[in-house]
């Protein structure tokens, strides 16, 4: 077993990714992701990394590299955020609908404008139905476990398709964190070479990136698309023999005390770490709370948060990212979406909270609570609100 | 081959939409759309080969008189052969007539 440090998160991400000894690594820098793709620039420079480290004059490049050396058979990584990702959207829906398993870490940080360096999901919320696998990182070690897992996911036969590791851009990516790191020896074991189901190669040409005329569009699409949904297999699967090798289980959806609850928060990424606290106090204060967190954002694990959320009467639904005319908030659509019709299906309250940097602290958890309390008495004249904004 | 014979099923389509065999696009009749076709005038053509060089699908061959004969199964109509001729004998007309 590996050794316990104390480190900042994007250190950890960047060495977890030198453990799994990618072949090329090719990316632009973007706060908050400038630290891990910063740190791997230096391991490959400094020799411990035998890899192709591309300084890419955008991220648009990043992402068309990434497909090149994917395409040519080789283990590839970027990360990026907000900015950085909109440039690059281009390149990776061609990413995924060409199958190469490319890993991604979005370091998540709001989009402009007005500019904001700061933390949401806007950014990944902007690239929901991109046809990658989307994890959501809580803390550090699972940026670190979630990201070696990813590898081991996308290029699985069954699978071959990229990942995103998304991870909370500095509440998450720039804290310094106890981090369990895995030996190489470990990592070794748990994850294989990589061996691609086609590749660029002179003496056994094939065709990549071809036109899809009507007739092959659609087919093309559904394919994909049941490809990412039959992935949810082989990451369940992955997460199992992960917990195997290393001693720490993941699972889609994790539930906390939920097993009594009335009403469940439902958060994704590093806020969840608050929420628990804050269930925790009002647990303290006799209220039937708990806390279910979706790990698993795409494919998008129905059967997993269906069972997840038990018999709970109502659902306060956290959404990091506001879809401007939308009818909810991203997760609030999926969810409402999920379970409409569903009998003994709970009632669902959507917030939006913590965007674009604002603190979400424990008061606005009993916010949402007091609120989630008094529309469960009184239906609420809006599908969703917008939790600290000042009305004035 | 045309278009509608190579229609297949989503479980059929090979991994990422890849064409697998090099050099398959020979297989398909190319041209079935084209709105116009090149017919040619041989008392008016010399044979100078301006149709063959400037046609940008390949589609014209030699044949045993000399003359270079348009295959329509790949031509797609484009009318370059008759706006290049320098003898005016290549007239398109339309797929219809």
């Amino acid at each position: 077993m590996g050794n316990r440090v104390g480190v900042e998160v994007s250190i950890a991400v960047a060495d977890a990714v030198k453990l799994c000894n990618v072949d090329v690594i090719a990316a632009y820098p973007i706060t908050p992701q400038t630290h891990i793709v910063e740190h791997l620039s230096e391991i490959v420079a400094d020799g411990h990394l035998d890899a192709e480290f591309i300084p890419v004059e955008s991220e648009h490049a990043a992402m068309s590299c990434c497909c090149g050396s994917s395409a040519a058979g080789a283990r590839t990584y970027t990360s990026t955020s907000s900015q950085g990702f909109a440039l690059m959207s281009e390149i990776v829906y061609i990413a995924s609908s060409m199958r190469f398993p490319i890993v991604m870490n979005v370091a998540n940080r709001a989009l402009s404008g007005p500019i904001s360096i700061w933390n949401d999901h806007s950014d990944i919320m902007a690239h929901r139905d991109i046809g990658w696998i989307q994890t959501f990182a809580e803390n550090g070690q699972e940026a670190v476990d979630l990201t070696i897992h990813a590898f081991k996911v996308a290029e699985n036969k069954k699978v071959s398709l990229p990942v995103i590791v998304n991870l909370d851009g500095f509440i998450c990516s720039h804290v310094i964190e106890p981090i369990i790191m895995p030996t190489q020896e470990e990592v070794d074991a748990y994850l294989p070479p990589f061996k691609p189901i086609y590749k660029l190669d002179p003496k056994k040409p094939v065709s990549m990136g071809t036109v899809g005329i009507p007739e092959v569009y659609t087919e093309a699409k559904v394919a994909h698309n049941e490809a990412l949904k039959a992935s949810k297999r082989v990451i369940l699967d992955e997460w199992k023999k992960f917990g195997e090798m290393f001693g720490r289980y993941y699972n889609a959806v994790e539930t906390y005390k939920t097993e009594d609850a009335e009403i469940i928060f439902v958060t994704m990424g590093s806020i969840s770490e608050t929420a628990m606290t804050a269930v925790d106090g009002m647990r303290e204060k006799g209220e039937k709370v708990g806390l279910v967190r979706i790990r698993l954002w795409r494919p998008f694990p129905n059967a997993e948060f269906k069972k997840a959320i038990g018999k709970a009467r109502i659902l306060a639904v956290l959404d990091r990212a506001l879809s401007p005319g939308a009818v909810n908030g991203p997760v609030g659509s999926e969810l409402k979406s999920l379970l409409y019709k569903v009998p003994g299906a709970p009632k669902i309250f959507n917030f939006i909270a913590g965007l674009g940097g604002r603190d979400m602290t424990l008061e606005r958890f009993n916010e949402i609570l007091e609120k989630t309390k008094l529309y469960d008495k009184k239906k609420p004249t809006e599908n969703y609100e917008v939790i600290g904004v000042r009305e004035l | 081959m045309a278009v509608k014979d190579a229609i297949i099923g989503w479980k059929q389509l090979p991994h990422g939409c890849f064409v697998l065999e090099p050099g398959n696009s020979e297989k398909f009749k190319t041209g079935d759309w084209k709105s116009q076709r090149p017919v040619l005038d041989k008392e008016k053509c010399i044979k100078c080969a301006m149709c063959w060089i400037f046609c940008p699908e390949m589609a014209y061959t030699k044949n045993a008189e000399g003359f270079y004969i348009v295959n329509l199964d790949y031509c797609k109509g484009c009318g370059i052969c008759s706006n290049e001729c320098p003898k005016d004998a290549i007239s398109m007309v339309p797929e219809e007539a």
